[in-house]
């Protein structure tokens, strides 16, 4: 499922990697919290645990067998930060001392399996723990949805990758429900082994488990004079403002990802796909980008003639975006970490302006 | 496994290529690559001037023609995908031995298989020569954060730990008469990948405690010293600047 060199264009793969970089530098930040000073040998074993699980393989259906993606997994069982860092290291130490999956596309590979997979898996988990009471029974339920929306999502964001800087002449929707069709079935797979492991887990060491933080009663002492005291020495649970942030910050680069490089594909000469698509009539119920009238739209068609300076330069542009972008996102959450207790947009504004 | 502390990929050696700071290798073989993407599929010839490029590294490097085919195989998914590329794909059909094949499928399949085989070759000759743990050294110096140098230094360093101890739970698995046959099977998997990851994490923690009673305050002290002269990153560079050179002349030929 690694991508390799030459599938995405130049411009795409180097957005994916100005983004891919920017969400393992928020990640460093709060990775620290998860895991107190421990972060460096703690996560290498659980990088070392992803690298291993990833190689067993589990029968799906009819001879065919499968193996764990892990990104949620790793989220419910060592926060969501951490799990974006460990498998992103998984994939680094396979594109370099492995050879599998191209280093033009590691931003790619990074973004798809590392990010979206763990940022999508740890975001439904939360949504359920929060909505329902909380119990033990709960965990591998949420993990189980989770892990199951995230690989379909994860599969449908490499097509629509694909759909923007992909090198291949195939019709988009196509492409879309077979991904989507054949990852929905992978997803159940994956849900139900990341469901049974962090149940086995529970079972065993319940306080391993991140997601599962709080659930145990508190400790109360009783003295003999009728006194009680409770005792906690238990982290507290994650707070669900913490849970929700990555699904925001996630949410909001890919976002800028998009504005960024579509607007300079709506402005420049449609690429093989479009074209194979408007040639065929494929797009007939095809509606024009929302973003193709932005300043870079006109900036790539207008402002410069010869058209492959233009695609150059709309997609540096793009690219500047998104790492601005970025940065921006990443001052604005370390800023509220050191302050404490300020509303994000305010803080947003002060940057920007 | 078995490989004791040498990595699969890795071949030790003393040559020019060898011998070069690791912090020299990595950006050229990742700028390398950036230019191969870069380059237009028309262009053929460019590719076969990068394929020559890498065959003369190879030479220099000492690594023998059958190790890096044997470790292509890692591509092998992605060939096949791009076989299927001129059946699935739309556009203009051309008949090729009696197949109606899509022209612009042709086109994006020999783009992918060009750039992802000259990707991997890059890649394993950066693999082959040099040490991982010069590799991660070289990532340090080229100020990568620490953590997650640290991280992948700890995963390298332990993997096949991780791996040993999951071998020896498949042995026992199947010690006792089991094998994965179907989905029912799930449970008995998730209960070692369950027990594996407490075996991890446990063992993260024993490491982390160990390595706190020896001092260590989040930064690993860096012994050998890597200096690159300006030598260094000239011959270093000597790859991607003859690459450049080529695709610049492919862009203004085309």
């Amino acid at each position: 499922m690694h991508v390799p060199d030459g599938f995405f264009n130049a411009a795409v793969s180097l957005g994916a990697g100005a983004f891919a970089a920017a969400g393992l530098a928020v990640c460093l930040r709060g990775a620290r919290r998860e895991l107190d000073d421990r972060t460096a040998p703690m996560a290498g074993l659980v990088a070392a645990f992803i690298f291993a699980v990833q190689m067993l393989n589990f029968p799906v259906a009819a001879g065919t067998s499968g193996h764990l993606l892990g990104g949620t997994l790793a989220a419910v069982l060592v926060g969501p930060y951490t799990a974006v860092l460990c498998v992103a290291v998984v994939l680094l130490v396979q594109g370099f001392f492995f050879a599998d999956g191209g280093l033009t596309a590691l931003g790619i590979n990074i973004t798809i399996m590392a990010i979206v997979t763990a940022v999508v898996g740890w975001a439904v988990f939360r949504l359920i723990t929060r909505a329902v009471p909380r119990s033990r029974a709960v965990i591998p339920v949420a993990a189980f949805v989770g892990a199951a929306v995230s690989v379909p999502v994860a599969a449908l964001v490499f097509t629509l990758l694909f759909w923007i800087g992909g090198t291949a002449p195939i019709d988009v929707t196509s492409v879309a429900l077979a991904m989507g069709g054949v990852h929905v079935l992978i997803g159940l797979g994956e849900g139900l082994i990341t469901a049974l492991t962090i149940s086995s887990v529970l079972a065993v060491r319940p306080d391993l488990v991140y997601g599962a933080r709080g659930l145990r009663a508190k400790l109360v002492l009783r003295t003999a004079g009728g006194g009680t005291t409770e005792v906690t020495g238990e982290p507290a649970a994650p707070s669900p403002a913490r849970g929700l942030r990555p699904l925001l910050i996630g949410g909001a680069l890919v976002t800028v990802l998009l504005a960024g490089v579509v607007s300079f594909y709506a402005s420049s000469s449609p690429d093989g796909l479009e074209r194979v698509a408007g040639d065929k009539g494929f797009n007939a119920g095809e509606q024009d980008h929302a973003l193709g009238d932005s300043p870079l739209s006109d900036y790539g068609v207008k402002g410069v003639q010869d058209e492959r300076l233009a695609v150059g330069i709309a997609g540096i542009a793009g690219v500047a975006i998104t790492v601005a972008a970025g940065g921006a996102i990443f001052y604005a959450v370390r800023r509220r970490d050191r302050q404490g207790g300020l509303e994000g947009a305010h803080d947003g504004e002060k940057i920007t302006a | 496994m078995g490989a004791g502390h040498t990595h699969q990929l890795y071949r030790p050696g003393d040559t020019v290529v060898h011998r070069l700071p690791p912090h020299c290798k990595l950006p050229a073989v990742a700028a390398f690559a950036v230019v191969v993407v870069a380059t237009p599929r028309e262009a053929f010839w460019a590719f076969g001037v990068y394929a020559l490029l890498l065959a003369a590294v190879a030479a220099v490097a000492r690594v023998p023609a059958r190790f890096l085919l044997r470790r292509m195989v890692i591509e092998v998914p992605f060939v096949v995908f791009a076989v299927a590329l001129p059946i699935i794909g739309l556009g203009e059909r051309v008949e090729v031995l009696g197949l109606s094949l899509s022209a612009e499928g042709l086109w994006s399949a020999w783009n992918i298989l060009a750039k992802a085989t000259l990707g991997v070759v890059a890649s394993i000759l950066l693999a082959a020569t040099t040490e991982p743990r010069a590799m991660l050294l070289g990532a340090q110096r080229l100020r990568l954060p620490q953590t997650l140098v640290q991280i992948a230094m700890f995963m390298l360093r332990y993997m096949d730990v991780i791996l040993d101890e999951m071998r020896r739970m498949r042995v026992a698995r199947e010690s006792r008469g089991f094998t994965a046959r179907d989905v029912r099977h799930l449970p008995v998997i998730a209960k070692s990948a369950g027990a594996l990851f407490i075996r991890s994490y446990e063992r993260g923690e024993r490491v982390h405690l160990a390595m706190l009673s020896r001092g260590y305050t989040g930064s690993m002290p860096v012994i050998d010293d890597l200096r690159a002269t300006a030598r260094n990153w000239a011959t270093a560079a000597s790859l991607p600047a003859a690459a450049l050179a080529t695709a610049v002349l492919s862009w203004s030929v085309s």
